[in-house]
């Protein structure tokens, strides 16, 4: 965990107000894992006032990615950021997904912006594994498909892939899930994790989420950010004891 | 040429500044509820450069807190409504301290209660504890019912918790007053007679926000603590407003950014101040601002920083 002053390398929109930053940050890109987020300082003035906290979405030799959707002040200065600015990166925080137990494929869900830890992850998944990539969205142009490999599409509205949302398309798909050994890795809105941990508890896969939630410091000063435990009285801290949770642990 | 040249051949600069028998190196404090119990901060910023911190506030049990969502975001500042979700003394002498004994800083040990006899017990448990070189006794936390405001808005409870906290301890004993009373001076004055070292000033301003669409508050508890730049300029006046009624060392609070606001503090009448929100940001905020004052020191011909402290020219 470090602040770096990273200098900006690259910024594309992925289309539908979804941009991809990428960065120069050698030692974040060093001690990232996937599922782990930075707190990122958005403006230079006190408006907006708090970092905002993303997903590491790619790491490539020095350099690391942010996918983030443009919703309000903070990301939209963001937005705004040219190559050659500097970005004030809080880093690598939180813990990430736990990707080389005991699985035969990796299945990966991932709703809306939800998509944005898996490039990364996609890449760790030790070789001779399986990959299943499902991913859902409203409609077609809400799908991130960014980085991901064997993908299967959802909407609710039916414009592209099967008409409905991801948990289902999972249920409807689930011979393809019984053929081997499978690890479920999700990201995506609360209610999709809920879904998805019920469908996981009702199977017995395995399964571990990437929550999230409103913080100030993102490393567990703040103490805003608590998440339900459920194996002990009380709360867990996303940014701290999160932000990836074994389902068996939360209560989404 | 470093500090240290600079310092030689020109001219020294005395950052120190006490609060009752506490020496500190320099006036910055890391504000309760903003630096946890230290090992998080600690990677990011060097503790012995500062003044002193300030611990979560601490409950004679523990407790968990309220739940989601605690914290939203307002032009340019923040509400609050964690609820003092805290270890508990013993889990707090147990496990905390220790690992606080190692910084060349002093620790400030928050209290909050729900009953006047709970700050005493808990005042009384910590005392013992050499690491342990203050209290801050928190009598205004607007997030919780039984995080003291109900004492806080009580003249006579101030005097009371302030008289009785005094009797079981000799170390230095900070009342963190509420900004949300008519005449905040008039607590000062009462914990001033009362035998208490110093006040800090403020607490966080109570606020609200809800989503226009769903009609819901933003945060659980509906109600929360404003802080931040936002009360920057309530948090001056109150400090001046007591500087100017009574005579006690005041730690100022609220929405420092840097050396610049720090030192606009100390001039209105601050003794030292607590630095809370921008640890959120910068963790190593404190440092920056002591490396600031010390350079506006230098370039203002001050030898000693708490010349500045009421230094005001109205």
């Amino acid at each position: 965990m470090i602040i770096v002053n990273a200098e900006v390398s690259e910024i594309v929109e992925l289309g539908n107000s979804i941009f991809l930053i990428k960065v120069h940050a050698p030692k974040i890109a060093r001690e990232s894992t996937p599922g782990q987020f930075c707190n990122i300082k958005v403006s230079e003035s006190n408006f907006p006032l708090l970092r905002r906290p993303f997903s590491i979405c790619e790491v490539k030799g020095d350099f690391v990615s942010f996918m983030f959707n443009v919703l309000g002040e903070g990301t939209r200065n963001l937005a705004h950021k040219k190559v050659g600015d500097a970005l004030d990166i809080l880093g690598p925080l939180g813990n990430g997904f736990k990707f080389d137990d005991d699985y035969e494929t990796a299945v990966f869900v991932a709703g809306g912006l939800g998509a944005a830890p898996f490039p990364f992850l996609t890449g760790k998944i030790p070789e001779g594994r399986k990959l299943l990539s499902f991913i859902g969205g409203r409609s077609e142009k809400d799908l991130i498909t960014y980085g991901m490999k064997n993908t299967l599409l959802s909407t609710d509205d039916g414009t592209k892939g099967f008409k409905g949302n991801v948990v289902e398309l999972l249920e409807a798909k689930k011979e393809l899930l019984d053929e081997s050994k499978i690890k479920v890795f999700a990201c995506g809105p609360t209610p999709m994790l809920r879904a998805v941990k019920e469908f996981c508890l009702k199977y017995g896969y395995n399964c571990e989420v990437s929550t999230e939630c409103a913080m100030a410091c993102g490393f567990g000063i703040c103490q805003g950010c608590p998440i339900q435990a459920e194996d002990k009285e009380g709360y867990y801290l996303v940014c701290k004891d999160g932000p990836v949770f074994n389902i068996n642990k939360v209560v989404l | 040429m470093t500090k240290k040249d600079v310092e030689n051949v020109e001219t020294t600069v005395d950052l120190s500044v006490k609060i009752g028998s506490m020496k500190l190196k320099n006036p910055v404090m890391l504000a309760s509820g903003t630096v946890g119990y230290g090992n998080e901060i600690s990677n990011l910023t060097d503790l012995n450069r500062i003044g002193a911190v300030v611990t979560k506030s601490v409950s004679l049990k523990p407790r968990k807190g309220n739940p989601p969502q605690r914290i939203v975001e307002t032009a340019s500042g923040m509400l609050n409504a964690i609820g003092l979700a805290n270890v508990g003394v013993e889990e707090f002498i147990r496990t905390k301290i220790p690992f606080l004994r190692q910084f060349d800083t002093n620790i400030v040990c928050n209290i909050a209660a729900s009953s006047i006899d709970e700050y005493v017990e808990c005042t009384r448990m910590i005392s013992p504890e050499e690491t342990i070189k203050a209290f801050e006794i928190n009598i205004s936390c607007p997030n919780v019912k039984e995080g003291g405001l109900m004492f806080g808005h009580d003249l006579k409870a101030v005097a009371e918790i302030t008289r009785r906290v005094k009797a079981v301890t000799d170390k230095p004993v900070i009342i963190k007053l509420s900004p949300n009373v008519s005449d905040i001076a008039a607590f000062a004055k009462v914990v001033s007679e009362e035998g208490g070292d110093a006040v800090s000033a403020i607490n966080t301003l109570v606020g609200t926000s809800f989503n226009i669409y769903t009609r819901r508050p933003k945060i659980f508890n509906v109600t929360g603590g404003l802080s931040g730049p936002a009360i920057k300029p309530v948090a001056l006046a109150k400090v001046l407003e007591i500087k100017r009624k009574v005579d006690i060392p005041i730690i100022g609070i609220g929405g420092i950014m840097n050396w610049q606001d720090a030192a606009e503090f100390m001039i209105v009448g601050a003794t030292a101040f607590e630095i809370g929100t921008v640890n959120f940001i910068n963790p190593n905020a404190g440092v920056e601002i002591s490396d600031g004052l010390w350079e506006y020191c230098r370039k203002m011909n001050i030898r000693k920083i708490s010349d500045l402290t009421g230094s005001y020219v109205i």
